[in-house]
């Protein structure tokens, strides 16, 4: 296949794939649901966090005192991710 | 179709530069609709690179000589396994390689990432649209692959011998996924840093690319020292070489930066070292490219110089300055979210870890650049050699093999003595004992370095034992699971944490290998004629003849001609033969003879080595033509002229002569204690790395999100 032809018929298909979403304003996911997906990966995150501490804690690596500090600010910093995540998502929060 | 893969590379180079106008106008405030333009434009670019490339393919797989490459990397008798590998050993190749690759990361990321990042994706779409772009000019502007001669030849010149090697097949492209991977992160730190987003946002969304540049640029590196160890003929895996340097070096801020990102997600703190980890990580994978194909430093695997030097260092400088710009105008943004707790932390150790990754990589840029500043400043170009390098860097491979130890029995945010005593008490004894273990019943105490390597070894792999141990005990004690079962679902539920664990075992186990074999081989260099025989390591070996082989050798790279020697080796009941040869391959070179070009072209060792777990027998054989060269000589002059049966005929009467009566011909023998372990070690630190990547089932993650949520749904109420 030429150069000229091939560069054409690519051309043609590019701009087609990249234009089409110009014609549709608003497309795009809205500012919350980004939000949402962050929110969803950072309290993923913050469960984990939770489950290594308490798996260290239980093979003996913090003290009790430590540790019940340590999970209730984790759960503190989950919980206020969820409280984001509710309002966000149009839920009630919990009281 | 040389054609159509040019058009794609033009077409390639201007949807680039339309993702980056797309993007930034969007980001700008322009409509959501232009972010999402500028990411199909990215997805198309991915398209058109994987058209390119398999036309590219095919091509050579055809042997299809109009194409210039074609005709220079691959010829009609290469193996169709290494026609395959010819592309990415050339440069323009390897220049398509890199840029398909870097094309469908981007659109992978972005792809994961279409519904969150919303301020931060658009940027990285820009900067790597940026990073595409720069490689597209690079072939569109000087190094298109798909040039086309005139008068294509009847025949090619060949795959470079030293490449037709099975782990050349995967080395470059796993090497190359790797340098490539990394920009992910890096263009999301760019975009986070531009909008001032500087989280731990950007982290958790590229973090598992992070860890497959880690993964793949690790498994390219030890692919490259297995071919080293096996083609190069030398007898070691590692040579301090700049183009093995240059691998080494983003891996271990890599290293260091898949370790901090950790302190940010957990903690808010190294913002600062974060992002200043991950750019220099990016700007060393392009100096890693750069380096493999520049010929600015002498190395034993850049295979010709390079036409975009320039080019390719201006795109370095800038990316440096543009970081560092970026980082400084950053900095009140950067600020960390929280002090370090205590000293005697998790998050305190990984951060002695990165300082150290840090040093060995500050050690090795300035040992590999050494010739060039040396150059710079004296006018004359030294080097430093592996002595230097071992120097300086083992302490460091010690202190880093030791933290790997620590490092997992220690909580995040503060421990006490009285845990770190009760967590330690058992690999320090398994430590203790191995050490005096091995000084008083092995020669392990000739070397202290060795020595101590292997203590810090056993204290690693005790401390990780004991981790699996405990954590299964724990887990037993909760579900009341048999402790099997309670092993293998506390791995599942916490991959990264056991994958990470398990990675740090397999280094452990790979330094192991690197200890022993370099402090304790045993080296023989000598010339022998059929029936002597030699002692090393108190292994017996007898040459017992000379082979010759025409259009057959051993490994199948498709050598016309392959000179080698059959050794018996024997030690108390132990017994084996080895095949050593040396292949050699016809040069294109008109002023060679008809018969010298077949014998003064390209030649490399096929080493036949016996591996085992305790130790491997590494044999090389270099045969001496010289009292062939009176009869090669003589050939060139009467049969040239003649058919090429009758050239061929007589190949094979001057391979049977050597074979009959073969000179003394040089040997090398070398038995090196655990070298497999290295590789034994890096597979399994590759599985740790995939157990780590694997993605936990949706089901179960939705059964642990509903428990938790309904517990922090109680509390909530409670408080």
């Amino acid at each position: 296949m030429g150069y000229a032809l091939a560069f054409i018929i690519l051309v043609a298909l590019v701009a087609m794939a990249v234009l089409i979403p110009l014609t549709r304003p608003g497309a795009d996911l809205a500012k919350d649901e980004a939000r949402i997906e962050e929110l969803k990966a950072a309290k993923e995150a913050k469960y984990r966090e939770i489950r290594d501490a308490e798996l260290d804690h239980r093979m003996g690596k913090t003290s009790e005192a430590d540790w019940r500090v340590l999970d209730r600010e984790l759960r503190g910093e989950a919980i206020e991710v969820l409280r984001q995540l509710d309002k966000l998502e149009g839920r009630a929060p919990e009281s | 179709m040389a054609g159509a893969g040019s058009a794609c590379l033009t077409v390639g180079l201007l949807t680039a530069v339309y993702a980056v106008l797309a993007s930034v106008h969007g980001a700008r405030g322009a409509g959501r609709q232009w972010v999402v333009s500028g990411r199909r434009a990215v997805y198309c670019l991915a398209g058109l690179m994987v058209a390119a490339f398999a036309i590219l393919e095919s091509a050579f797989l055809r042997s299809d000589f109009s194409y210039a490459l074609v005709a220079q990397g691959s010829s009609t008798d290469t193996p169709t396994f290494y026609k395959v590998t010819a592309l990415w050993a050339t440069q323009e190749g390897s220049l398509l390689l890199w840029s398909t690759l870097l094309s469908l990361f981007a659109s992978a990321v972005l792809f994961l990432t279409r519904r969150s990042l919303r301020e931060i994706a658009p940027w990285a779409t820009a900067v790597l649209a940026v990073v595409g772009g720069f490689f597209l000019l690079l072939m569109v502007g000087w190094e298109n692959p798909f040039d086309t001669l005139a008068n294509p030849p009847a025949e090619g010149a060949g795959l470079n011998p030293l490449l037709r090697h099975p782990a050349m097949m995967i080395h470059p492209p796993m090497l190359y996924t790797g340098y490539v991977a990394f920009s992910v992160p890096f263009a999301f730190a760019v975009g986070a840093l531009i909008t001032r987003n500087t989280g731990a946002d950007w982290i958790r969304a590229t973090r598992r690319f992070s860890l497959v540049a880690w993964t793949f640029l690790g498994t390219g590196i030890m692919l490259g020292a297995l071919w080293s160890y096996t083609e190069l003929g030398w007898g070691g895996y590692w040579a301090w070489d700049p183009v093995e340097n240059a691998s080494l070096m983003p891996w271990l801020t890599g290293t260091a930066f898949i370790h901090s990102i950790m302190v940010q997600e957990k903690r808010g703190l190294l913002k600062v070292w974060n992002v200043c980890l991950v750019c220099a990580t990016f700007a060393l994978a392009l100096l890693g490219t750069f380096l493999v194909r520049s010929g600015i430093l002498d190395s034993i695997h850049a295979f010709g110089d390079s036409t975009i030097g320039v080019q390719f260092l201006v795109f370095i400088g800038l990316v440096v300055a543009v970081s560092a710009g970026l980082i400084i105008s950053r900095l009140p943004y950067l600020r960390s979210e929280a002090k370090l707790d205590s000293l005697l932390s998790r998050e305190s150790f990984f951060l002695l870890n990165n300082l150290v990754l840090v040093g060995l990589c500050l050690v090795i840029f300035w040992g590999t650049f050494f010739p060039l500043i040396s150059e710079a400043l004296t006018g004359e170009k030294a080097s430093v050699g592996p002595p230097w390098f071992d120097r300086l860097t083992t302490p460091l491979a010690l202190v880093l093999v030791l933290l790997s130890g620590i490092g997992p029995v220690l909580a995040w945010r503060k421990v006490t003595w009285s845990s770190l005593r009760r967590v330690l008490v058992l690999p320090v004894v398994v430590a203790a004992v191995a050490a005096l273990a091995l000084a008083t019943l092995t020669s392990a105490a000739d070397s202290t370095p060795s020595l101590i390597m292997f203590t810090f070894v056993a204290f690693t792999l005790a401390v990780i034992g004991q981790e699996f141990a405990r954590g299964a005990s724990a887990r037993r004690t909760m579900t009341g699971e048999p402790l099997p079962g309670a092993l293998v679902r506390m791995m599942g539920r916490n991959r990264r944490r056991y994958g990470g664990y398990m990675v740090h075992a397999g280094i452990a186990v790979l330094f192991l290998g690197v200890a022993a074999s370099s402090a304790f081989l045993d080296q023989r260099d000598l010339r022998l004629r059929p029936g002597d025989t030699f002692k090393v390591d108190g292994y017996q070996v007898k040459y017992k003849r000379a082979t010759a082989r025409l259009a057959d050798d051993r490994a199948g790279t498709g050598a016309p001609i392959s000179l080698g020697a059959v050794l018996d080796v024997s030690r108390g009941k132990e017994r084996f033969t080895l095949h050593p040869s040396r292949n050699y391959y016809a040069t294109q070179d008109p002023s060679k003879g008809v018969i010298s070009r077949f014998f003064e072209g390209e030649a490399n060792s096929e080493v036949d080595v016996r591996w085992g777990l305790r130790k491997d027998f590494w044999l090389a054989v270099r045969p001496d033509l010289s009292s062939l060269e009176g009869a090669i000589a003589k050939g060139d002059r009467e049969f040239r002229d003649s058919p090429g049966d009758t050239q061929a005929l007589v190949i094979a009467a001057l391979a049977d002569r050597y074979r009959t009566n073969p000179p003394p011909a040089a040997f090398r023998a070398i038995v090196s204690p655990l070298v497999v372990w290295i590789w034994i070690g890096g597979g399994f630190a590759v599985l740790g790395a995939l157990v780590a990547l694997w993605p936990s089932p949706e089901a179960r993650l939705r059964r642990v999100r509903s428990l938790y949520a309904a517990r922090l749904g109680r509390e909530l109420s409670r408080a």
